[in-house]
């Protein structure tokens, strides 16, 4: 029995007049790292409200079929009883500091002082949180003065600190420098290997290739390709329908037709790319 | 118009030295893209061209105005800023009246303002949404119209901070555009941007910081290709680029064109 499953999944916003998720069908496996990929508006951050809870428990609107983590029905659970196992760091960092505390550290612990953690434990997991996303050193300063970069590392620590049992990451890397990305996609990927089960919203797609089991591709509200990331980023499929490709796939795929790409399947990666252009 | 940035250094009221002594000159109709690590002092760099901040130390001009002595609503007849986060930005109940805004508050006369906001509106593909209320659109599009309300302002110098984030590539092949018409017209266009392949793809120039720093600055060529340098602000080169050199290839690639003639 898959961890997350959603079946025939359909939803509309109160104000939308179709419906913005339509018929998904995803069985996530307990442990498993699958990256969600769309053009804008396809429903990517919809489907993260959906497996986060908030969608419809706080969204509303209508929904139909059902959502299913570790067994449980979200219909048939409370917010606040659904977001204990599930973590969703949102899309627009900025309006995710809680205005409550005065320093990153804080602002790091709140969620573990809302569910009582003891005070030692809990500077630990901050302090490990904090070294996994590269911001141990901004632990005084103030949630407010900081870079876009260093204030979605803020927001996306204060996820991982909770340790959920489903991570649901949307863009978690939309300001972060390039290798701070690498190094995000990076810790991510540990933690699927820990057991953590992992569905992140991501649009660069050579770090997917590396780091993801499985990439959903969705557009207009639907799954439009499903499958292992190198099939799937390599479709042809990918470019007419607004998909991002990487460079080596589109170079490749002019390559071939001047005869400068001999193999049958494109690369997505630099290693893919490297392997197969070499004289 | 040309900027020109000698030993600037500023440091935040709470005691973070964001800008360590930087000296620069962005002349006139240049194309030039800034990047670096998270808190290299991008957005504070920039935010000194239109007034946001004051140097701590040292001075920003633009044109013949010393920045120090003009206020931000004056500077913004020279120097138009799209935020980094387009929540700090807008503030109009619908589209089209926030990007009337600014034209408007420059005293254009209304023909011209009108001419104005129609190009921006078309160049950002707006058109269908001039009634809605920014805050309903979802946050790729608040961007979009953060960016139209900037360009249809004319100024001879516009800066856009991370203009790409969370864009798709069929918008993001709409603010290449943008920036290729905005050159076309002789203006200057400054970008912090991330995304490294979209860099090298439309600038000519590219600035690294790093710690408040000038790391590297020149040519994209001569900036891009170094791998070692550009690692110490935490940027990869673009992924073109990497091939070249993992292909042992003797000149330094940033395109898919180059890529492929190099190949030849
Ligand atoms: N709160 C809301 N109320 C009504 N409609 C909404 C709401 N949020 C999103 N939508 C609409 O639902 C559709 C899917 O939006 P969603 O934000 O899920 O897309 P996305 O794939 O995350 O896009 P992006 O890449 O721009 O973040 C869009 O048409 C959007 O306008
Ligand atoms: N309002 C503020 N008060 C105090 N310090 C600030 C403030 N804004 C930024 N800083 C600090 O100044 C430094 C430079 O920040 P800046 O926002 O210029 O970085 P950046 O290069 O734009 O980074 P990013 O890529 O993350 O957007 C960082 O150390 C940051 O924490
Ligand atoms: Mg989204
Ligand atoms: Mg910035």
């Amino acid at each position: 029995m898959a961890f997350v499953n959603l079946q025939n999944v359909t939803y509309k916003y109160p104000l939308t007049k179709t419906p913005v998720l339509q018929n998904i069908n995803l069985q996530v496996n307990e442990g498993e790292f699958v990256a969600v990929m769309g053009p804008n508006g396809a429903g990517k951050s919809t489907l993260c409200y959906a497996l986060a809870g908030f969608v419809p428990h706080f969204f509303k609107g209508e929904i139909s079929g059902s959502i299913e983590v570790d067994g449980k029905k979200s219909s048939e659970s409370t917010l606040d009883e659904w977001v204990l196992n599930v973590g969703l760091a949102f899309q627009n960092p900025f309006n995710q500091i809680s205005g409550a505390k005065y320093t990153v550290f804080e602002e790091i612990a709140f969620g573990l002082e809302n569910i009582g953690v003891p005070r030692e434990e809990m500077k630990d997991r901050v302090d490990e949180a904090m070294s996994l996303t590269g911001i141990s050193d901004l632990a005084d300063r103030s949630p407010y003065s900081l870079s876009g970069g260093q204030q979605q590392r803020v927001a996306l620590t204060s996820i991982l600190v909770m340790r959920p049992r489903l991570l649901v990451l949307d863009e978690p890397t939309s300001q972060m420098d390039p290798i701070g990305t690498r190094e995000v996609f990076g810790v991510v990927r540990k933690m699927a290997e820990e057991g953590m089960t992992v569905v992140m919203v991501e649009h660069k797609v050579e770090w997917i290739a590396h780091f993801a089991d499985r990439v959903i591709a969705l557009k207009e509200g639907r799954v439009f390709l499903e499958g292992k990331p190198n099939d799937v980023l390599t479709s042809d499929l990918l470019v007419e329908n607004g998909f991002g490709i990487s460079r080596y796939t589109s170079a490749a795929r002019e390559a071939k037709k001047q005869g400068l790409w001999k193999k049958d399947k494109l690369p997505v990666t630099l290693f893919e790319a490297a392997e197969g252009f070499k004289p | 118009m040309k900027i020109s940035i000698n030993d600037l250094r500023f440091t935040y009221p709470a005691g973070v030295e964001a800008l360590r002594g930087i000296s620069l000159e962005i002349n006139p109709g240049e194309q030039v893209a800034i990047v670096g690590q998270n808190g290299a002092g991008k957005t504070t760099l920039v935010r000194h061209f239109n007034g946001l901040l004051r140097p701590s130390s040292g001075s920003v001009w633009v044109g013949d105005w010393d920045t120090s002595k003009y206020s931000v609503a004056k500077l913004a007849s020279r120097v138009g800023y799209v935020f980094q986060n387009p929540d700090e930005q807008l503030f109009s109940r619908d589209v089209l009246t926030e990007v009337a805004f600014g034209p408007k508050n420059l005293g254009y006369k209304k023909n011209k303002v009108d001419e104005l906001v129609g190009c921006a509106l078309a160049l950002t593909e707006l058109n269908d949404k001039t009634e809605t209320n920014p805050y309903d659109l979802s946050p790729t599009w608040r961007k979009m119209v953060a960016l139209a309300s900037i360009i249809a302002m004319d100024t001879p110098i516009v800066i856009f901070d991370e203009p790409t984030t969370g864009q798709d590539a069929v918008n993001i092949a709409r603010i290449a555009n943008v920036i290729a018409e905005i050159k076309k017209e002789g203006k200057t266009v400054i970008t912090i941007t991330h995304d490294i392949d979209f860099c090298a793809e439309n600038f000519e120039r590219v600035i690294a910081l790093s710690n408040g720093e000038v790391l590297l600055d020149g040519e994209a060529h001569d900036v891009l290709g170094r791998e070692e340098i550009l690692a110490k602000t935490y940027v990869d080169p673009p992924q073109l680029t990497r091939l070249g050199k993992a292909l042992g290839l003797k000149e330094t690639v940033i395109n898919q064109e180059e890529f492929l003639n190099a190949l030849k």
